[in-house]
C-alpha cells in the first residue's frame, strides 16, 4: 500500500476513534457503553503502537510481526466482548443477561481451546500462530453472534433506537469486512482492494458516534419497521 | 471457490443490514407528524409519497444547514437511489417489490420532510434572534 494513502486512512481511523470517545463523554454515555468505548480505545492504542513499531523497526521486522498479531488478537477479544455487552443489554429485560455472559465466557474459552488444539498439532507451536488462529476463530464466532443478536432484536421487538442501530452497524461492519477479506483473496492484483480493510475499520466508530449524536438513550422506534421485508 | 461463496454471502448480508439500517433511520421519524408549515411548503397531502423526496431535498438545500441531519440525509439519499434502481429493474417483474419500494420511498420522503420541519424551526429561531438584536 502506498505510504501516503495508508497514512491518510490511519489518520482517518484515529480521528474516528477520538470522535466516538468524545461523543460518548459529551453525551454521558461512556460508562453505559463502556465495552464499545473500551474496544475503540484499544483500537486507537493498537494503531499508535503499530505505527511506532513500523516507523522504528520497519514492516518486515520480527518486532512489527509480533506487535501486529498480538494487538490483533487483543482487538478481536475486545470486539467479542463488545458484541456480548450489546447482547446482554438486549436480553437484560428477560433477565437473561447473566446467562449470556456465562455462555460468552464458555464460548471464549472453547474457541481458545480449539485454537490451541489446532496449533498444538503443527510442528512450530508458535505463540503468534496461536494468537492468529484465535483471532480468526473468534472473529468468526463474533460474526455469527452478531447475526444471532440481530435475530434476537427482531424477535424480541427491541425498540431502543441506539441499541438497534449499534447492532446494525456491527452487522454492516462484519458483513463488509468478510466481503473485503474474500475480495482480497479473489482479486489481490487490484491494489484498491487492499485499502478496503483499513477503511472499514473507520466505519464502526463513525457509525457509533453518529448514533450517539442523533439519538438519546430514551429514543424509541417502531420494531415492525426494522424487518427488511415485512411479513 | 470458497472466497467467491463468502463474497456472495457477505454481499447478501451486507444488503440486508444496509436496508435494515436505513429503515431504522426512517423508522425513528415515522411517529413524528408533519407540521402544517411543512405540508404547505412541500405540497404533501396527508401522507408523503415517494415522488415527494426529490422536491423536499431541493427545499432542504434552501434552508440553513443542520450538521446533525447531514449524515442521516446522505444515507437515506443513498437508500432512495438504491430503491429507484430496484424499482427500475427487479420491480418491473414483480408488483410486490414495486409496492414495497414505493412504501420505502415514501418513508424516505417522510424522513426528509421531518428534517425540513426542523430546519424551518431553526430558521425561525435565527430570525427571531436577529430581530431581538
Amino acid at each position: 500500500m502506498p505510504d501516503r494513502i495508508a497514512l491518510i486512512i490511519w489518520v482517518l481511523g484515529i480521528t474516528a476513534d477520538v470522535c466516538l470517545i468524545a461523543t460518548s463523554l459529551v453525551r454521558g454515555s461512556f460508562f453505559k457503553y463502556f465495552f464499545l468505548n473500551f474496544y475503540v480505545i484499544l483500537a486507537m492504542s493498537a494503531d499508535l503502537t503499530r505505527q511506532y513499531v513500523l516507523r522504528t523497526w520497519g514492516l518486515n521486522s520480527v518486532e512489527y510481526h509480533y506487535v501486529y498479531y498480538y494487538t490483533d488478537c487483543l482487538l478481536t477479544i475486545a470486539l467479542f466482548v463488545a458484541v456480548i455487552s450489546l447482547a446482554s443489554r438486549v436480553f437484560a429485560e428477560l433477565k437473561l443477561d447473566k446467562f449470556v455472559r456465562v455462555i460468552a465466557v464458555l464460548l471464549l474459552l472453547g474457541t481458545a481451546g480449539f485454537s490451541y488444539g489446532v496449533v498444538a498439532q503443527s510442528a512450530q507451536r508458535l505463540s503468534t500462530s496461536f494468537t492468529n488462529e484465535l483471532s480468526q476463530n473468534l472473529y468468526f464466532v463474533g460474526l455469527v453472534l452478531t447475526y444471532l443478536l440481530w435475530g434476537a432484536v427482531l424477535k424480541l421487538h427491541e425498540t431502543r433506537t441506539r441499541l438497534v442501530q449499534m447492532v446494525l452497524a456491527l452487522g454492516l461492519y462484519f458483513s463488509a469486512y468478510a466481503g473485503s477479506y474474500a475480495l482480497v483473496n479473489l482479486a489481490s492484483k487490484y491494489e484498491v482492494v487492499l485499502y478496503l480493510g483499513p477503511l472499514l475499520g473507520c466505519f464502526l466508530p463513525i457509525s457509533w458516534s453518529l448514533t450517539m449524536l442523533r439519538h438519546s438513550e430514551d429514543s424509541r422506534l417502531t420494531p415492525a419497521r426494522l424487518v427488511a421485508v415485512p411479513r | 471457490m470458497m472466497a467467491a461463496f463468502i463474497l456472495a454471502f457477505s454481499l447478501l448480508t451486507l444488503l440486508m443490514f444496509f436496508v435494515s439500517y436505513c429503515r431504522s433511520l426512517t423508522a425513528a421519524s415515522m411517529h413524528k407528524a408533519l407540521s402544517e408549515e411543512v405540508l404547505d411548503v412541500t405540497g404533501i397531502q396527508a401522507r408523503a409519497s415517494g415522488r415527494d423526496f426529490v422536491r423536499v431535498m431541493q427545499l432542504l438545500q434552501l434552508c440553513p444547514d443542520r450538521t446533525e441531519d447531514r449524515s442521516g440525509l446522505q444515507i437515506v439519499g443513498t437508500y432512495y437511489a438504491f430503491l429507484n434502481l430496484l424499482d427500475q429493474s427487479i420491480a418491473k417483474l414483480s408488483p410486490a417489490v414495486h409496492t414495497w419500494a414505493e412504501e420505502e420511498r415514501a418513508g424516505c420522503a417522510h424522513f426528509a420532510a421531518v428534517a425540513l420541519g426542523r430546519r424551518i424551526a431553526l430558521n425561525r429561531e435565527m430570525l427571531a434572534q436577529q430581530a431581538e438584536l
